[in-house]
């Protein structure tokens, strides 16, 4: 403690914020998360300088592993600019003083909100995903005391019922974020509020991924090049979001994008959601369209 | 149009200016003291204290004045910077029977020994606006309190009824192996110990309107407030290099056992049983409110439960604590339309599919 000259303390924060008790509290639960891909593992989450809700899990993973020679990239909905990507990213420039980046192959750790980048993940890489609720089968059964006994016998009976249900009142599997997926053939687990489109870049992915959520205190991992499968059904196979046009600033017809309202008259242009993909691409030669 | 939806460090910069300034409001008024807030909102510091899980005036005092009032979000704050702290170690039990008291009251016998003792309570005030107030109030003429006895330890209400087995024994007092809800996150069916914690920080109006469910019939526990005590008490730990106890504080806490009934069990003759509250400060509704929602909680343990909100476990633990509830609420401020659009592209090949079929002639129809 610091001194306490005036009843207030004087002392700064530690580095990444988190003390080094609970970032080893935090790196234990990381390995045990690595060593049983795709189950949750409780860890005693801490309150955050920001609020639950705003990626608190994926600020205390991030603390926890982020070392001196990291350089972190943030986003939010794809975009590096966005408010809640540009605070967490200020908030390490504050309290780690880490280098940052906008650039998804300069980081070497990258903390996202709803999205994976469309630039290929390579090895070495940590991606840091920010989770609100952990458990793919609490929309199902609210009970954790049920659901832990669910995951412990792999009954995934509740979840393909669901979308059989689905298939049989809407023609299809009406799920389009939160995708669920079979982790390494054993524990079904929820990609987080990522489009289903961004599902398949789970899958064997040369980086390792890493899940936090805070307010739910789990944390889970899928390490590099894991097995992840999208569950579906032979009739009626996993398919992700298409659009019938490109990118209206830098014409990729390979990446999520998102709708903008230009007016009051029905106008919308369609934009990259990824930032970094779309201005690396206008910046590129002007046949940056195919890769 | 397109960066409109994106916010930018500057924006952000002066989203914190604005309110800074909107905290401080007309310059020419007087800037508020932490010693005023500390000295004349003592009830909200308490509350922040208590839900902030953290024993410290004066940063509670900071925390309501950085937040405007905003006692949830000064909860947040002294919470966020609870957490970093260093962990000692664990404290002695606290002996509340050994409480220097302000206020001691029993609902439940007309006299008790050690007497009834009303202190600074809004009980039996008139709830009339006193317009003396707006202005400077003369000092106040000083106030005749009954002499309490400093030296002398006044039994609990709920110890006197103990003495003739009408009511269940506290439980044990231990000082080793107490679970810790901030080491390790909740997980169920959750020993009572780790209950109570959570309950005491949780949040005041949460846990009132689960106290006042219970007494509408929905978990009856046939509650009465045997006692309610608020005063200091000391906090003393044992170093491991010394090997005895030594006293680190003194704090003031409000504590309430609630003595409810119990119609008996096949092991169990018919007794008393008792809900427990125990607050930072003077946080008497909260105090009750948790005592009433500790004893519906232990309906599963006495073999009376009926499925009523209060006595369930897992909804009242996870949903408690105001800071968590607060943030995950008003995440859905934050931008989701990444999964806004997945959604709207879904919606609309739902859509088309169904104008095709509408439109298709229909062949059943006709039969």
């Amino acid at each position: 403690m610091g001194a306490r000259g005036n009843g207030l303390p004087s002392q700064p924060f530690n580095f990444a914020y988190l003390d080094e008790q609970t970032k080893k509290m935090i790196r234990r639960a990381i390995l045990k998360a690595i060593a049983v891909p795709g189950h949750q593992v409780p860890f005693a989450s801490r309150e955050m300088p920001l609020p639950y809700g705003w990626g608190t899990g994926g600020i205390q993973v991030t603390a926890a592993i982020l070392g001196a020679d990291d350089t972190l990239k943030v986003i939010d909905q794809g975009a590096d600019d966005t408010t809640n990507a540009v605070n967490i990213r200020r908030l390490f420039a504050k309290t780690a003083g880490v280098r940052t980046t906008t650039h998804t192959v300069e980081a070497t750790v990258i903390q996202s909100r709803h999205r994976i980048p469309e630039t290929p993940l390579r090895e070495g890489q940590i991606m840091v995903f920010q989770v609100p609720i952990p458990e793919p089968l609490r929309w199902l059964e609210p009970r954790e005391s049920e659901t832990l006994k669910l995951h412990a016998l792999a009954d995934y009976g509740l979840m393909q019922v669901h979308l059989y249900e689905d298939v049989a009142t809407h023609g299809r599997i009406a799920k389009s974020y939160d995708y669920p997926v079979m982790v390494h053939g054993r524990y079904l687990a929820s990609p987080s509020p990522i489009p289903k489109f961004d599902n398949p870049k789970l899958d064997r992915n040369p980086a390792l991924l890493l899940f936090g959520a805070g307010r739910e205190k789990r944390i889970y991992a899928i390490p590099p090049y894991t097995e992840v499968k999208s569950l579906d059904f032979e009739d009626h196979p996993f398919t992700v979001e298409r659009w019938d046009r490109p990118c209206a600033l830098c014409g990729a017809v390979d990446s999520f994008l998102d709708e903008v309202i230009t007016d009051d008259q029905g106008g919308r242009m369609f934009v990259c959601s990824d930032s970094d993909y779309c201005e690396t691409r206008r910046t590129e030669v002007p046949d940056a369209a195919d890769d | 149009m397109y960066v409109a939806v994106k916010g930018g460090e500057r924006a952000i910069a002066n989203a914190e200016r604005l309110v800074a300034e909107e905290r401080r409001g007309d310059p020419a008024v007087p800037e508020l003291s932490l010693v005023q807030i500390g000295e004349q909102l003592t009830l909200a510091v308490d509350r922040v204290m208590g839900e902030g899980a953290l024993y410290d005036p004066a940063l509670a005092a900071l925390a309501i004045k950085q937040a405007r009032g905003d006692l949830i979000e000064a909860i947040f704050l002294l919470r966020a910077y609870r957490t970093t702290l260093p962990r000692l170690g664990d404290a002695q039990p606290m002996d509340t029977a050994a409480m220097l008291m302000e206020r001691r009251i029993s609902a439940t016998f007309k006299d008790v020994p050690g007497g009834q003792v009303l202190g600074p309570t809004f009980d039996y005030t008139h709830r009339l606006l006193d317009f003396d107030l707006a202005g400077t109030a003369a000092q106040a003429e000083p106030v005749e309190t009954a002499a309490v006895d400093a030296a002398s330890m006044i039994p609990r209400v709920a110890d006197l009824l103990g003495r003739e087995g009408l009511i269940e024994p506290p439980p044990a007092a231990r000082s080793d192996d107490v679970p810790d809800l901030t080491q390790a996150p909740l997980g169920f069916p959750t020993p009572r110990a780790l209950r109570l914690q959570n309950l005491a920080r949780g949040d005041e109006g949460f846990l009132l309107a689960l106290g006042y469910s219970t007494q509408r019939g929905y978990g009856s526990t046939h509650p009465f407030a045997g006692e309610i005590r608020m005063g200091t008490v000391s906090v003393e730990y044992v170093p491991p290099e010394l090997g005895f106890a030594i006293e680190i504080a003194e704090i003031t806490v409000t504590e309430c056992d609630m003595v409810n009934q119990f119609k008996g069990s096949s092991e169990t003759p018919p007794q008393f049983t008792r809900g427990y509250g125990l607050v930072f400060g003077r946080s008497e509704r909260k105090a009750m409110a948790m005592a009433l929602v500790d004893r519906a909680l232990r309906a599963r343990e006495l073999g009376e439960e009926s499925g009523a909100p209060a006595q369930d476990e897992e909804f009242v633990l996870s949903h408690s604590d105001n800071v968590e509830a607060s943030g995950f609420v008003q995440h859905l401020k934050l931008p989701h339309y990444v999964d806004f659009q997945s959604e709207l592209t879904m919606v609309r090949e739902m859509r088309a599919e169904w104008e095709r079929a509408q439109s298709r002639p229909s062949t059943e129809a006709a039969e």
